[in-house]
């Protein structure tokens, strides 16, 4: 076959001066040499004049424009003057187009080892910062409680009822489910090792304690993080993108007023009741799962009641509404903080339920730890 | 505009803006006569919203100040801020829209913070500040449901709403269709001609910067500082800086090649 094929060919026709002849069609697909062995080449010698003829080119695409756009570069780069002459004419102005600007430099960083990214201080410094800004927004939500409290807020009742609506009624169906498989759950968990006693109506205690104090509000408040809190994030980091809250600020409103507490109090208000819902449907849960295993409906009950006391009911609530203010705390700081683009909305509301689940749990287990030391 | 216009509203001096370390604009000086059409002007990325947002204080300046009718913004109290903003009407690139609330409350809501007004009467002036915009009887249309030029001017009705002294906008016309871009330029010129308002926008439309404003301020990316200011329609031809006269001939190369231009762009 006659097949022509793309090349190039370098001469150094004396000390100062080198001719790059460029022959064949170049053209995608085309069989090029690889441009570091010209890069070599030019490197022997000693030319400070490059000058590339086109003469001898059959078709061509951008191919023909990249690699000259490279050699344009390489060239100016080592100091080398750079022309051409019968180029075809398009080629030529794309690339008398592509040199018009010189290429952005990214300013030098300095090199980081990966290591670096796991120096402790960095670490340290890096969560210090997240505490100061946590703290900071707890003290602008508590100054506009305290405003709230003397009747000089900026807080609309209207939105409160919204959320109200929002976080509560029609969470109950979710709260449902969960309530009552986390109840029959707890039953089952129990029942097992009992029966090895002979002790299985002793179920009803553990269920009626286990959710009063502890699952029932655990399993209403992880659901209305990832339920809620994420919303909040969401909703907050959108009018963050959309320019909202900055109409809110220079209307003279304090955002944290007029969005961060409707959305707290709603969760405050509705958690415990949540929660109540929550203990009732968790103990129906244990007592179906009692059923099945011989104990009737009636010890169930008498056997719950007996188990029943009010500090156990009340360290549920008195949870739910911390619980409550650290869900909308989470919430509402990582949307009120959130950057101005879609990804940085989800990034809120990630972070706003995986803070809002460590709190929970840190909470929890704060709260163990002080009912156990005061045997309440 | 020689007679009561020659009042300062607003002065800026020597301010420079940075974030962190990175300087963004420095030693920027110029004054805001009352009655102003004043337009921000430059190139993408030279800092014109940024400078909104520090004149709107979102942002603290590095170094400066910013007064309006002679008191410092800058150092002023929160409530001094407040009392200060309370004057102003502003309306953000997206239009900043409540999007949880419809137009009719959006345009309310300053309205029932700050004033006295009954709900009978808020609901007729929410009415009159709609039709003036145009967008008479989508008072209970929400944000999502209109179209962008609507938005914009529900915004403006918004701004409009405590009859400001002071109305920002940033890029009014942007995503704007000629026609709707002209129609909001001249609602603009209409409600500054009859309420003497002062007007401050960002802009890089031509068409309207000609069409409404009568001062201007042009900042440069490459030089990170204001190079002219005054009237636009003067500056096009007679401004001593070749990057200005470009910018205002719509890049047409006067003596500058477009190459340079794009180059000084990209710095």
């Amino acid at each position: 076959m006659t097949e022509q094929h793309a090349g190039f060919q370098l001469v150094h026709s004396n000390d100062t001066d080198a001719l790059l002849t460029l022959s064949g069609p170049w053209v995608q697909g085309c069989d090029l040499e690889d441009f570091s062995s010209l890069s070599s080449q030019l490197h022997l010698g000693t030319s400070t004049h490059l000058t590339v003829d086109g003469a001898a080119l059959q078709e061509w695409d951008s191919t023909l424009v990249a690699f000259l756009l490279q050699c344009f570069n390489h060239c100016s780069e080592a100091g080398i003057t750079f022309a051409t002459r019968d180029l075809p004419a398009g080629a030529a102005k794309l690339l008398a187009l592509a040199t018009a600007v010189p290429p952005h430099r990214l300013e030098p960083e300095s090199p980081q080892h990966w290591l670096a990214s796991l120096n402790p201080m960095v670490l340290l410094d890096k969560s210090a910062d997240f505490f100061r800004q946590s703290l900071g927004f707890v003290g602008e939500v508590s100054v506009a409680l305290v405003k709230l409290a003397v009747g000089k807020s900026n807080t609309r009742f209207e939105d409160f009822r919204q959320f109200c609506y929002e976080g509560g009624p029609r969470a109950l169906g979710i709260i449902t489910l969960t309530s009552v498989l986390v109840g029959m759950i707890l039953a089952y968990l129990g029942a097992v090792q009992l029966q090895q006693f002979g002790a299985e109506v002793y179920v009803a205690n553990l269920v009626t304690i286990g959710i009063l104090r502890e699952m029932g509000v655990l399993m209403t408040a992880v659901v209305m993080a990832g339920r809620t809190g994420a919303a909040y994030a969401a909703q907050l980091g959108t009018m963050q993108t959309n320019q909202e809250i900055d109409a809110i600020t220079t209307m003279g409103i304090s955002p944290v007023e007029f969005l961060v507490i409707p959305r707290l109090l709603a969760l405050v208000v509705v958690m415990p009741m949540l929660t109540l819902y929550a203990d009732l449907l968790g103990i129906v849960g244990g007592g179906i799962v009692a059923g099945g295993m011989g104990i009737t409906p009636l010890q169930y009950i008498s056997q719950a009641e007996s188990a029943l006391a009010i500090n156990h009911l009340l360290v549920g609530l008195i949870k739910s509404v911390v619980f409550a203010l650290l869900i909308a705390v989470a919430g509402c700081r990582a949307g009120m903080n959130s950057g101005r683009s879609s990804a940085a909305v989800g990034q809120a509301a990630t972070e706003a339920v995986v803070t809002a689940i460590v709190y929970l749990i840190v909470a929890d287990a704060g709260i163990n730890i002080i009912c156990q030391q005061i045997r309440f | 505009m020689t007679q009561a216009s020659a009042e300062t509203h607003i002065d800026v001096s020597d301010l420079t803006m940075a974030y962190g370390s990175f300087v963004l604009q420095r030693d920027l000086n110029f004054v805001v006569r009352r009655g102003d059409i004043f337009v921000i002007m430059g190139g993408s990325g030279c800092g014109k919203s940024t400078l909104l947002k520090h004149m709107l204080g979102l942002i603290s300046p590095a170094r400066g100040d910013i007064t309006y009718s002679g008191q410092s913004f800058v150092h002023a109290s929160d409530a001094q801020r407040e009392a200060t903003r309370r004057r102003w009407g502003i309306t953000y690139q997206t239009g900043g829209l409540f999007s949880a609330m419809t137009l009719a409350e959006n345009v309310a809501l300053p309205l029932q913070l700050y004033t006295n007004y009954g709900s009978g009467e808020i609901r007729d002036i929410v009415a009159y500040k709609l039709a003036l915009v145009g967008l008479a009887g989508y008072q209970d249309y929400y944000p999502s449901e209109i179209s962008g030029g609507m938005s914009k001017r529900a915004a403006l009705a918004r701004a409009i709403a405590l009859d400001p002294e002071i109305l920002f906008f940033d890029e009014p016309s942007a995503g704007l269709d000629p026609i709707s871009s002209r129609l909001l330029d001249d609602l603009i010129m209409e409600i500054q001609d009859s309420t003497g308002a002062t007007v401050v926008m960002v802009s890089h439309e031509l068409a309207s910067i000609f069409n409404i404003a009568n001062n201007s301020v042009y900042l440069d990316a490459a030089s990170r500082t204001m190079i002219d200011y005054g009237d636009p329609a003067y500056l096009r031809d007679h401004s001593k800086q070749a990057v200005v006269r470009q910018f205002l001939n719509r890049g047409s190369r006067t003596d500058e090649s477009t190459a340079q231009a794009q180059r000084s762009g990209n710095e």
